[in-house]
């Protein structure tokens, strides 16, 4: 009856040793080999702010991810749905164009702050268009479309009229946890607690959302009110990470499909799990790109979807997909 | 129990006017049951008591306004069964049960023991018990009809809503899920509201019907008095015959319009 509470723990602790797992394996793998004490320097500098990093951006990903599914009640929805990915891209985009070497002397890299800004600004003006259409869920999902579309659009034309930059922006687009330092941890941290903390909260009034708008009005849910919290909460998260990792897609999908498949969809039960298999899934993505190339790194928001896509077909293979 | 009044209620979907001056009052413990044909308003009244539609006018519980009160007290007083729910197909039957603690339970806190023991309990009393560890998805139509309406008895709320509660349902089904509503009704004092097509099962079980056309109370009274040949005829356009049992039950039957 309840006792699915009782499973739940078990889920969480198997998730907490795939972490730890994951952790142990992501500082022990690199081309310097394993753990000794001569190179703990490159674990303790290069390798480990990598892992850490790898693992907020993933589980804040995936967090975000089964928040925005939630909210929508769309199991196709990710954390970039309404515009987060297009503006952040379009905010790189123009630190690009406007001349790395020039913003070389800043003392403040204007990089992730024009990331973070484009995907705050685009949820904003797809917020404030969804709600002059009716703000219901689907007003807010096409009025994602169309600030993406715009986003996008200027993206290019910025692009065509800066082709020498084109590389760099594909680079950065595609999302990479290489460069990772204690100060890109630093830096996302706030963000990704206060994100995480006000969606932990808000999972029980998730699955209240999962019987529609009406119904869960009729349970006296204030139905916008936990929408535009949730939203509010994830696209901080999402702009957080997106603006040092760049842009790692798939994983704000895949993960949380994959723990519903294996532990039901409960949001009390997804949303923790989430955190933590997201966090293990990106930071054992991000071991391949070391190897698979030498000289330079296969960035790893190519490997979440090279890896991620063939393991999801045969999870969905195997399992019934819960509604 | 509770009553629950209607004064000039006037519900209005952009310029399409649904429920006119709806002047009403539901005793406590009564069934009062709404019919009339399709588009009739009939469901307009229900979400408006739900807090679904904007409404103009002054819906009372009691004698106290109802949209005075916040949604979760709202949701207390209020229980709303919908013509067809959404059911998450993975979720438990208890875990959707539960779902009718939402307006007891605070925010950001979750259910408390007492709150799982009455889930425990109102499955129990509806006879299902063995659909608590089940599947939603697993359950076939009749045995989700209840479920929900144990999610809406779990809401422990004293004015109970029913937009076509049968309409998806066989014969045997639609008995049963009438004769628990009429059971429950008895037990914890509710007053019902329902929408209904079925006009013999709505006057079967209902102690008052109101036929409503094109947003007016047109007649209203017990099911002797509403359901007859003419007034039918004239408001649903049909031609049917009417038959009154010795035991007091109205049956409408239509009549074929070909003669033989």
């Amino acid at each position: 009856m309840f006792a699915r509470r009782r499973l739940s723990r078990w889920w969480i602790a198997a998730a907490v040793v795939l972490l730890v797992a994951a952790a142990v394996l992501g500082s022990m793998i690199g081309p310097a080999g394993g753990i000794t004490s001569a190179n703990w320097d490159i674990i303790w500098n290069i390798r480990l702010p990598r892992v850490v990093l790898a693992g907020i951006v993933g589980s804040m990903l995936s967090l975000a991810g089964a928040s925005y599914q939630g909210v929508f009640r769309n199991p196709l929805v990710d954390p970039y749905l309404l515009g987060a990915a297009a503006g952040a891209g379009l905010g790189a985009t123009l630190v690009f164009a406007f001349g790395r070497h020039a913003t070389q002397s800043w003392p403040v890299d204007p990089l992730p702050l024009a990331a973070f800004l484009g995907a705050l600004a685009a949820v904003l003006v797809t917020y404030l268009m969804g709600a002059s259409f009716g703000g219901s869920g689907l007003s807010l999902v096409l009025a994602g479309v169309a600030v993406a579309a715009l986003a996008t659009a200027v993206q290019q034309y910025l692009l065509l009229r800066h082709s020498d930059v084109i590389k760099e922006v594909y680079s950065w687009i595609s999302g990479r946890v290489s460069t990772a330092t204690w100060g890109d941890v630093r830096l996302v941290t706030p963000y990704v607690v206060v994100a995480t903390v006000v969606l932990l909260l808000h999972r029980r009034q998730l699955d209240v959302l999962r019987v529609g708008d009406e119904e869960a009005a009729t349970l006296g849910a204030e139905v916008r009110r936990i929408r535009l919290v949730v939203v509010i909460a994830a696209t901080l998260g999402t702009a957080a990470v997106v603006s040092v990792s760049g842009l790692i897609g798939f994983v704000g999908i895949m993960v949380p499909h994959l723990v519903r498949l294996v532990a039901g969809s409960s949001y009390r039960l997804v949303m923790p799990l989430s955190i933590l298999v997201g966090a293990a899934f990106l930071i054992l993505a991000d071991i391949p790109g070391r190897m698979i190339e030498h000289g330079g790194e296969t960035p790893i928001g190519v490997v979440t979807a090279l890896v991620g896509a063939p393991m999801f077909i045969f999870v969905l293979r195997t399992r019934r997909v819960p509604a | 129990m509770s009553s629950l009044g209607f004064e000039c209620v006037n519900v209005i979907y952009g310029s399409q006017e649904a429920v006119y001056a709806l002047d009403e009052n539901v005793r406590p413990g009564e069934w009062l049951c709404l019919i009339g044909p399709n588009g009739a308003g009939k469901s307009s009244v229900l979400r408006a008591v739900a807090g679904l539609v904007k409404y103009r006018g002054v819906i009372t519980v009691d004698g106290s306004p109802i949209d005075m009160r916040s949604p979760r007290q709202r949701a207390a007083m209020v229980a709303y069964v919908p013509q067809s729910p959404l059911m998450p197909d993975d979720m438990t039957g208890a875990e959707y049960v539960l779902l009718g603690r939402n307006p007891y339970i605070s925010y950001f806190g979750s259910e408390t023991k007492h709150d799982r023991a009455l889930v425990v309990d109102v499955l129990d009393r509806l006879d299902l018990s063995s659909f608590a560890g089940r599947r939603v998805g697993t359950l076939s139509g009749g045995e989700r009809q209840r479920l929900v309406i144990a999610r809406a008895i779990a809401q422990e709320a004293p004015i109970l809503l029913l937009d076509e509660p049968t309409s998806a349902l066989d014969i045997g089904h639609q008995q049963q899920a009438l004769e628990l509503v009429d059971r429950l009704r008895r037990e914890h004092g509710l007053t019902v509201v329902s929408a209904m097509h079925d006009l013999t099962l709505a006057g079967l079980y209902a102690d008052r019907l109101s036929l409503l056309h094109q947003g007016h109370v047109v007649a209203s009274g017990d099911a002797a008095h509403v359901l007859r040949p003419e007034t039918l005829s004239e408001f649903y356009g049909v031609s049917v015959s009417v038959h009154r049992h010795e035991d007091g039950t109205v049956v409408v039957v239509p009549k074929r319009e070909r003669t033989l």
